[in-house]
């Protein structure tokens, strides 16, 4: 038998018992992130290839929601930071070596990308405003008329730009679609470069995470969208993610009891121990299975309601961000 | 830094030591001392440590933290620049010894060797009050130093080399 303990006692707040050093702001953020992530790539994907009309939600609403969500998972970020007036720090260098730095950097450049990219849609989205009720707007806006406007920019340096913009606008959606699979990946890469945590210490983390946002941002999109080929065809995409993200889950626990004796305790956590059926009941079988099952039967031609099975795997996508969160500061290598 | 196991005797002298030089808030500690029983009485074999940050060569907390804020010296100390640090705690889960911790200032803090007292020739506090001699601390480059010595003549381990930070915390066994 080996006892190990500590007997000077020590009891740093986040760090005993259990490390304890992120908590739910990080996992809402890893889950907002990745779901606009999803969206950002739907986007830009087929904006590109010119499926505007086809796909007029995923091109043209969704960047909307993706700037809503990337500013509230930024702002939960910042919750997160304990010596927060100085995260301005982050801006001061890059280290490539550290997922975190350059996930930093790429936020900073998509979030006013794709709310730039959600404004120039505003004409078409938004074609007639009452004036009297957003009377702000007239700040940058004139108006047609007393009552209405029609996105006609007041200030001739931002119509310049606008048209800019227009002019290179195939040049913004590919830089848009990159840093959007950047985005998706990096919040596991992040997480897979610290080796201390044996449970996080897996590359198939990155493309767990991606896959689990497209599949999350095209459960978003079915919500949303009014369009009866649209909202069949992201079922369709969100099928063959769950399919794959089903099968990274068995890759990463194969890879985890393949591997040494701290990430065989990590995977058992999962296996017999205290996360064992909050992760296969609610997040394998009701975040996944579940709604895969319904995705065919409704293919099939069953009328299922299509917002039940997108529901369950919004909710899916955010639990495996939470336990994924908690559980790999459960695993260690000492004490 | 070299920690004799069968010299030390688990005083803690080093913590109390260690939390009054650097000024330690209350309830935090940046070095503890960690006893190993081993075996079934009455064949049981006893080890004292005394831990803290290994200042490791390969220091998972430099690589991963965002700012440059974790850093290490030319000497191969691994310092926290407290003006550079955001609090992410990127840090903290990156390192495998759970050394670190966030100060209720909100930068994370851990220890520096007592970095302040090298540069006037002194040694780290905890090492220069361990009433049993125990600790040895100097510079492992230096063949002549005694802690080159003490490492070339005893049998010493390290704490989860398998980590593959390259701990230069060294247990004399």
């Amino acid at each position: 038998m080996r006892e190990e303990i500590i007997v000077s006692g020590r009891m740093n707040k986040g760090v005993d018992p259990i490390l304890h050093a992120w908590g739910w702001e990080i996992a809402l953020y890893l889950f907002l992130g990745g779901l606009a992530a999803g969206l950002i790539i739907y986007t830009a994907f087929y904006a590109i290839t010119k499926k505007e009309n086809k796909y007029f939600t995923a091109t043209k609403v969704t960047p909307i929601f993706a700037s809503l969500f990337l500013i509230l998972g930024l702002s939960a970020l910042f919750i997160d930071l304990h010596h927060k007036l100085y995260f301005w720090q982050l801006y001061t260098n890059i280290n490539l070596r550290s997922p975190m730095s350059w996930g930093a950097w790429t936020l900073l450049i998509v979030t006013p990308l794709i709310m730039i990219y959600s404004v120039l849609n505003f004409k078409e989205l938004f074609p007639r405003i009452n004036v009297q009720k957003f009377n702000f707007l007239k700040l940058i806006i004139s108006p047609i008329d007393s009552e209405t406007i029609n996105w006609q920019w007041r200030y001739s340096l931002i119509r310049k730009f606008e048209s800019f913009l227009q002019k290179n606008i195939r040049l913004l959606l590919w830089v848009l679609l990159i840093l959007g699979i950047i985005l998706g990946m990096y919040t596991g890469i992040l997480l897979s470069a610290f080796n201390a945590r044996p449970l996080w210490n897996t590359s198939v983390l990155g493309v767990l995470f991606l896959t689990s946002g497209l599949s999350t941002a095209a459960a978003f999109i079915m919500l949303l969208s009014k369009n009866k080929e649209e909202i069949k065809w992201f079922s369709k995409i969100d099928l063959i993610m769950i399919a794959i993200e089903l099968f990274l889950i068995i890759h990463m626990f194969m890879g985890f009891l393949a591997s040494t004796t701290v990430q065989i305790e990590a995977a058992n956590l999962f296996l017999g121990g205290q996360y064992t059926v909050v992760f296969w009941v609610f997040v394998v079988f009701i975040g996944l299975i579940l709604p895969a099952i319904l995705e065919i039967m409704e293919l099939k031609g069953m009328h299922i309601n299509h917002k039940i099975s997108a529901i369950l795997v919004l909710f899916g996508g955010l639990l495996l961000r939470f336990i994924i969160i908690y559980a790999g500061q459960n695993s260690r290598y000492l004490y | 830094m070299a920690i004799d196991t069968l010299k030390c005797v688990g005083c803690s002298d080093c913590v109390v030591a260690c939390q009054t030089e650097n000024n330690v808030p209350i309830g935090y500690c940046r070095d503890w001392i960690v006893e190993v029983t081993d075996g079934t009485y009455p064949n049981l074999t006893l080890e004292n440590r005394s831990e803290r940050c290994c200042h490791c060569s390969n220091a998972p907390c430099v690589r991963c933290c965002p700012t440059g804020a974790s850093h290490k010296t030319e000497e191969g100390v691994v310092l926290v620049t407290h003006s550079d640090c955001i609090g992410c705690a990127a840090c903290i889960t990156s390192c495998p010894y759970d050394a670190r911790y966030t100060h209720p200032e909100g930068y994370v803090d851990k220890c520096t060797f007592c970095y302040h007292r090298l540069a006037d020739g002194l040694l780290p506090a905890c090492v220069s009050v361990c009433p049993t001699k125990c600790m040895y601390f100097g510079d492992i480059d230096n063949p002549e130093s005694t802690i080159s010595e003490v490492l070339k003549n005893r049998k010493w381990k390290l704490l989860i080399p398998e980590a593959g930070t390259d701990p230069k915390l060294y247990f004399l066994i």
